[in-house]
């Protein structure tokens, strides 16, 4: 099962992600969690990413191209990508099914719930090893001084 | 002599932390089964139940996408990197304002259920959608027949006609036994009787500057099957000042053609005529004569473009007009461009209301 590592990031990533989330309003945003892995996920840096879905303001889409793309730059600066993070508009900041079933081992899924245009809960998540459901994470919302 | 497969770090726990494995086989999919077969735990996150590869799972073959190859039956060569690429995606739960399909109506459109780009979804936004067809005549009865059979939820019918014998060679919504009938009840009959699950909406009228609006209003997606100039920009018009799509259909003797007319996205109509012809110079099929198959062809593809502006699958006609030669049998495409200068959809319209040519 889900081995217990903290997702680690600052209060202004967490405010980054919000206010994508915020921007991209009634559709939903998407972007990559970058940084190192060891004891814990420690990320580093956020990658806004294109929402290739375009057809439904419920649904995000990375794709592969984008990602790789994404990925060798990243490996340039000794980074690795940990996880994603999401918005959900006037949804809660709990995967779906729709989530679940896409979702890959391992990575964190940070979701933040949109409200009417105002950011609300953000929580990470991970799927299980038998792919049954995805698990909240801990996360560790630290203040940089 | 083997290919090197490269394992995402999402994975890299089903394969001992390696993040590269090097396996033989002369396809990809040989390399992908002997790479599951000494590790097992990779099966459930790269296959779904039936076997084939989850969506979200890519596989290159060095820099290419295998689906632009031969697919798992892509053969590879000793020295190819084999890179496993995720997509992401996900969203919000949906909140489903569709109708439910009961058992029988899911056996009624299981043909529709099994193909991916219609599914449940899709079936329920047909039942949900409102269609309304100008005509119940010769486009208009394919059209109708193929809306209702798709399940189209509620089908809208403008016409004040009656049945005439001479309809009858191309006009297959009607028939003998309603000969002398009005159009619409004719039309209502058989629509029934093929899908009793759709809901008629009859409008018997001649449609005018007067109530075309109210009427078109009342809808999701307008399809003109008209044979006549003045309904034709009477339809455009009020479609652009609704805002709503047109689709649109002609025929004449052995030609037709079809677009998706759709001033948000597109052009309309008028960017390409804008104003009619003087009346007379163009003959109606009555005059003219028309193939009976004819209508059946454009009517039937009036109703492809609308389900799949319905289910959001595919490129919808809109921009480009599609012309048939049913002699040559033949289709060409012209791509229409957006006229600034049109007098109802362009940067400064002049036309604010409709007119009755």
């Amino acid at each position: 099962m889900g081995s217990e590592v903290t997702l680690r990031l600052s209060d202004a990533m967490a405010d980054e992600i919000r206010r994508h989330g915020e921007l991209a309003y009634p559709a939903e945003c998407c972007g990559v969690l970058a940084g190192r892995a060891g004891e814990t996920k420690e990320v580093v840096r956020l990658v806004p990413m294109h929402n290739r879905r375009t057809d439904d303001p419920h649904r995000y889409l990375i794709a592969p191209d984008d990602l790789r793309r994404t990925i060798s730059e990243l490996r340039g600066c000794e980074l690795e990508v940990l996880g994603y993070y999401h918005s959900h508009p006037d949804h809660p900041a709990a995967p779906s099914g729709f989530d679940t079933e896409h979702a890959w081992p391992w990575y964190s899924y940070i979701i933040v719930g949109v409200d009417r245009g105002r950011a609300a809960e953000l929580a990470s998540w991970v799927l299980e090893d038998d792919r049954s459901a995805m698990s909240r994470e801990s996360l560790e919302v630290f203040s940089e001084v | 002599m083997s290919v090197t497969v490269s394992i995402p770090t999402p994975l890299r726990s089903f394969t001992a932390g390696q993040d590269s494995i090097e396996l033989a086989g002369d396809t990809v999919g040989q390399v992908l089964d002997g790479l599951m077969a000494t590790h097992a735990g990779l099966k459930r996150h790269l296959l779904q139940d039936d076997g084939r590869l989850r969506n979200f799972v890519n596989l290159y073959l060095n820099d290419t996408d295998i689906r632009h190859l031969e697919s798992t039956a892509t053969p590879v060569r000793p020295g190819d990197v084999l890179t496993i690429v995720p997509s992401i995606a996900g969203g919000a739960p949906v909140t489903q304002t569709e109708p439910q399909l009961s058992h029988a109506e899911v056996l009624r459109y299981s043909r529709h259920l099994l193909l991916p780009e219609v599914g449940i979804g899709g079936q329920r936004k047909l039942k949900a959608a409102r269609v309304l067809t100008i005509g119940a005549g010769g486009l208009g009865s394919p059209l109708s027949l193929y809306l209702a059979a798709a399940g189209v939820g509620t089908i809208g019918i403008v016409d004040f006609d009656a049945v005439d014998l001479t309809n009858l060679q191309r006009q297959i919504v009607h028939g003998t036994s309603t000969l002398g009938r009005p159009k619409l009840e004719s039309a209502e009959a058989r629509l029934a009787d093929l899908n009793p699950n759709v809901r008629i909406e009859k409008h018997e009228t001649r449609l005018s500057s007067q109530n075309a609006m109210e009427i078109l209003r009342e809808y999701d997606i307008v399809v003109d099957g008209t044979d006549n100039f003045p309904t034709r920009y009477l339809v455009n018009d009020a479609c652009v000042l609704l805002g709503k799509p047109n689709v649109y259909g002609s025929i004449f003797r052995f030609e037709g053609q079809a677009s998706v007319f759709y001033a948000k996205q597109g052009p309309c109509y008028r960017c390409l005529y804008s104003e009619p012809p003087p009346p007379g110079l163009v003959p109606s099929c009555a005059e003219g004569g028309v193939l009976g198959v004819l209508p059946g062809i454009i009517g039937s593809i009036q109703a492809l473009e609308t389900i799949k502006w319905i289910i959001g699958a595919g490129d919808s006609l809109i921009g480009r007009l599609v012309l048939f030669d049913a002699l040559k049998l033949r289709f060409r495409e012209l791509q229409l461009r957006k006229d600034p200068a049109c007098p109802i959809c362009g940067d400064t319209p002049s036309i604010h209301d409709l007119i009755d040519y």
